[in-house]
């Protein structure tokens, strides 16, 4: 949704995929909305605004985070990665690479909060098992795939950055 | 010629924008002037509107306008509609309350469209919309279906809130069935109302041009034909020739983004009489207040077999909930949809089913993801799994012996539809031995060692999918023909473009349709881009759902291609001086029969552009469409088994193996197909044990309006699957294909619920939350206590 208007605004300064951005945003704006449609990063996005269904995941000083439970005005001095940033500096091309080898995506919605989540898990755990897996992904819905090719393509990509250490 | 044709795994093409975020949704358009829409909705379930105050929001800061119900009937604008006439036992029309785009004089349900309010930006339009006031008088909900006929009229003079009171088969031959029987099995089972949850939430921008009089909408549907010609044709807000629907990219759909919606609508009229565009985007809240919910069916059936267990006859009485107002194809979902399935793969010589649709007021229902025969499959194996149970015979075995066999094809089956090919015995043979069948015993005996309780369960579903051939639909009431369009386009250079009908939101038709082209013309999969989703490139068809995409909108790219190739033959034959009766085409290239002489179809195409050595009466350039009218619907069938254990302390199921084995016809893409599979197998899985649509019965108040209410299945919850396939190929389409999109979730609740009540000795309903299931074992336990 757009901002401006006649509403009370923040001034906030906050690196988004690598560029230090300043910015005038409505207080009541959330992360992703402002992500979205202020700064036309629209690989982000809005499934619940409740924070339930992860697809609008951003990765916000080196964690990930719901952006639709974030406003906009808290990112000041935030680090802030999209899913365009992740794949502009290739940290996830494995993921993804793994994700289209294995059709683990069908209508795309879910996907990259899904791709942000499973880089963070591997990240951490670079062998998790299947079950691990499916409980570091249990935050984010996917109503098209049934989470089973999901889970097999974190599974390949974990076990090809294992095998290229 | 290809690898990359009918048959092959194929990653596929749509992928890179999405996993880059680069997909296009309909939020993602940025239109220059965009102004944005928030629906005042109802807060109450039933109700007379007394008044509608503007003023305050009119003077509300950034706000063009608000508009409400009064002026959609000031404007003459017409209804939604429902497109499938469906007439009750005595030969009377279905009662078809109207169902204006913002509510006139009446609210039915909560999340009914008031009033709209059209702002700069998003926050002014919330802001503005709080300060729209509507007086109520409040009438009395309807929300307990079984109460329905008895409650406050929901439309003025449709009696007892019935729709329609509809039959089908025969009831004579259905009773003298029964009276013959040595076995009788009744049950009584409900369907849950589901909220179909497609992960994008619904859209729609709405522009209109002054100059050219020209209606743009861009619109989260599956099939942007249908809705440009209910949007012109009925609610008449535009010429259909002035109107182009696009359906961009769409965050998948499973029925929900077939039908024609208020909102949308309400973004088209509001754009040209505010002279601005206007953008709404769903909140998850009013996805679950006003997007078409599914099932929500209340039955009872008995099932007749004589003392081998032969089925001889099934009666079945359901009533349907239909919501507040018909919508799109709401009629046609627990009639046509569902009792003509009720056969299953099954040769029960006599079907006699009841069914009653009411009216309620509570959001529409229409069709989600299997749209009457999950009803029918969850209703029919249910039943013969009891029957099994009740005359102490193997649930496998029961089903076996009452199978259609392999030569008893063409089958008419009581219900009105002729199966045309099929293998039961092939795919339940096939699911026992990949679900090690066998080795349940010792499974179930090892688990009652740790204390657990293991069970098993089978479903054994039949579906009709590539609706449909339209005389027959017609026939049955259809407002539309189901035919599909596809197009073919080579470029100069022998690039090829398809342009289809149907709509692909997740099932990956760019890589399937490019398939099919590949092997049919035998153009590298890399030279064809398939188009789909905005009226003003592609042919009229009627989009995507019931699993038709490739069985009709593939088929109709198919008959496109051999009219190139026919043509393509001509030109051949020109060029090579030969008769075009000698020229055979494969792989790419036209042959004189018999010699090495050959022109690749790069060539012809150039030839057909560039006519300078050319047949005399031939047409120049290469582009052809065709429409395609399915002879018959196809029935994909299948057996699924379900094994779960059950912790007995906390009632919690968990699912230790799912097999599925479908019989599809001929696989184009089987990596595409097994996620379809996958796919409908959770939203199955979510069906039987966490999903469920609530409204109070007192308040009519929507009490799962949230994800915090409503639990959609998690990859936690679920299991990998073991799937499979097995072929019997349709016989009336020429890709022999018969579609995959539903089976999953079709199949999978009944296999799922036979499983639990295998385990815990008891049925109990969806969804099968741990509270159900540990009170199930509980009173279980204290009636063995009894004894």
């Amino acid at each position: 949704m757009s901002d401006q208007g006649f509403e009370a605004t923040a001034a906030i300064a906050c690196t988004v995929n690598g560029e230090p951005v300043r910015a005038t945003v409505p207080v009541r704006q959330s992360l992703v909305d402002w992500l979205r449609h202020g700064l036309g990063l629209t690989g982000s996005h809005v499934g619940c605004e409740h924070g339930v269904c992860g697809a609008c995941t951003v990765v916000v000083d080196g964690r990930t985070m719901r952006g639709c439970l974030l406003l906009a005005a808290q990112a000041d001095g935030a680090v802030i990665e999209t899913i365009e940033g992740a794949t502009a500096s290739g940290r996830v091309e494995a993921l993804q690479e793994a994700f289209h080898a294995r059709a683990a995506l069908q209508c795309g919605f879910c996907t990259p909060g899904m791709v942000l989540t499973a880089a963070e898990l591997l990240a951490d755990e670079p062998s998790p098992d299947r079950p691990r897996i499916r409980e570091a992904l249990s935050g984010n819905y996917c109503r098209c795939t049934g989470y089973h090719a999901i889970v097999d393509a974190v599974a390949d990509a974990a076990a090809h950055a294992v095998r290229e250490r | 010629m290809t690898d990359k044709g009918i048959g092959a795994r194929v990653a596929r093409t749509e992928d890179k924008r999405f996993i880059t975020g680069h997909g296009r949704y309909t939020d993602d358009i940025k239109v220059t002037g965009e102004h944005f829409a928030v629906f005042v909705r109802s807060p109450l379930a039933h109700a007379r509107i007394k008044s509608v105050d503007t003023a305050a929001a009119k003077a509300s800061p950034g706000v063009v306008g608000v508009l409400t119900g009064a002026e959609v009937a000031a404007d003459g604008i017409g209804g939604l509609i429902c497109g499938w006439m469906v007439k009750s036992k005595d030969g009377s029309d279905m009662k078809v309350g109207p169902h204006p785009i913002l509510a006139h004089e009446k609210v039915r349900y909560v999340g009914d469209h008031v009033a709209v309010v059209v702002a700069k930006t998003y926050g002014e339009a919330r802001d503005a919309a709080e300060l729209v006031e509507v007086e109520y008088d409040e009438l009395p909900p309807v929300v307990d279906l079984k109460a329905a006929r008895e409650g406050a009229s929901i439309h003025d003079g449709i009696e007892r809130n019935t729709v329609y009171e509809w039959e089908l088969g025969d009831k004579a031959a259905t009773e003298a069935a029964f009276s013959d029987a040595a076995h009788v099995t009744t049950i009584e089972i409900t369907n849950n109302r589901l909220v179909p949850n497609a992960m994008e939430p619904r859209a729609a921008i709405g522009v209109y041009d002054r100059t050219t009089e020209h209606f743009t909408l861009y619109t989260t549907s599956q099939n942007p034909h249908v809705a440009r010609l209910v949007i012109s044709a009925f609610v008449g807000l535009a010429p259909e020739h002035k109107l182009r629907v696009v359906a961009p990219d769409v965050g998948g759909g499973f029925g929900s983004k077939i039908f024609i919606y208020a909102e949308e609508c309400v973004c088209l009229w509001a754009s040209k009489k505010l002279g601005v565009p206007v953008k709404w985007v769903a909140e998850r809240t009013e996805s679950f207040l006003a997007d078409a919910h599914g099932r929500d069916h209340v039955t009872k059936a008995s099932l007749a077999m004589d003392a081998d267990g032969n089925f001889l006859g099934l009666k079945v009485h359901t009533t349907a909930n239909m919501g507040a107002y018909l919508s799109t194809f709401a009629s046609s979902i627990p009639t046509y949809l569902y009792a003509t399935l009720l056969a299953g793969q099954y040769k029960t010589p006599a079907i006699y089913c009841e069914v009653d649709a009411l009216y309620t007021t509570t959001a529409p229902v229409d069709a989600y993801r299997g749209a009457g025969r999950p009803e029918a499959t969850y209703l029919l194996e249910t039943l013969v799994e009891e029957a099994a149970r009740e005359t102490g015979r193997d649930p496998a075995q029961l089903r076996r012996l009452n199978f259609i066999k392999p030569d008893q094809f063409p089958y008419q089956t009581p219900v009105a539809l002729v199966y045309d090919t099929g293998n039961y015995e092939a795919h339940l043979d096939a699911a026992l031995e990949l679900a090690d069948y066998q080795g349940f015993a010792a499974r179930k005996a090892a688990a009652a060692e740790r204390g657990k309780l293991r069970g098993i369960g089978f479903s054994c579903y039949i579906e009709a999918c590539g609706i449909a051939p339209s005389q027959v639909v017609g026939s049955l009431g259809a407002g539309v023909g189901l035919w599909e369009a596809g197009k073919v386009r080579f470029s100069v250079t022998g690039k090829l473009q398809v342009f289809t009908g149907s709509h692909s939101h997740g099932q990956g038709h760019e890589t399937t349709f490019a398939q099919v082209m590949a092997s049919t013309l035998g153009v590298p999969f890399e030279d064809i881009e398939v188009v789909h989703g905005d009226t003003q490139e592609t042919p009229m068809g009627m989009g995507t759902y019931g699993s038709r995409s490739l069985a009709v909108g593939g088929s109709a790219l198919v008959k496109a291609a051999e009219k190139v190739i026919a043509k393509g033959k001509k030109i051949a034959a020109h060029l090579l001086e030969a008769s075009e009766g000698d020229i055979d085409f494969a792989d790419g290239k036209f042959t004189v029969r018999g010699t090495d002489r050959a022109k690749s179809i790069g060539e012809v195409v150039f030839a057909a552009y560039v006519p300078h050595n050319y047949p005399a009466d031939l047409e120049p350039g290469m582009e052809e469409t065709a429409f395609y009218d399915p002879a018959n619907f196809t029935y994909p069938s299948g057996t699924y088994i379900c094994e779960v254990e059950i912790d007995p302390d906390t009632g919690v199921v968990r699912i230790e193996k799912f097999t599925a084995v479908d019989d599809f016809g001929k696989v184009v893409n089987p990596m595409i197909v097994e996620g379809q599979v996958h796919g409908g197998l959770v939203q199955g899985i979510g069906q039987a044990l966490f999903e469920q649509t609530l409204y109070d019965p007192q308040s009519g108040q929507l009490l799962t309006g949230s994800y915090m209410d409503y639990t959609m299945p998690r990859a936690d919850d679920v299991p990998s699957f073991d799937v499979a396939t097995t072929e019997t190929v349709c016989t009336h389409n020429p890709l022999g294909v018969k579609g995959c999109g539903e089976a999953g979730a079709i199949g999978s609740p009944p296999a799922l619920m036979n499983a639990i009540a295998d385990a815990i000795g008891t049925r109990i309903s969806m969804p099968a939350t741990p509270e159900k299931v540990w009170q199930a074992i509980q009173s279980t336990k204290s009636a063995i206590a009894a004894e």
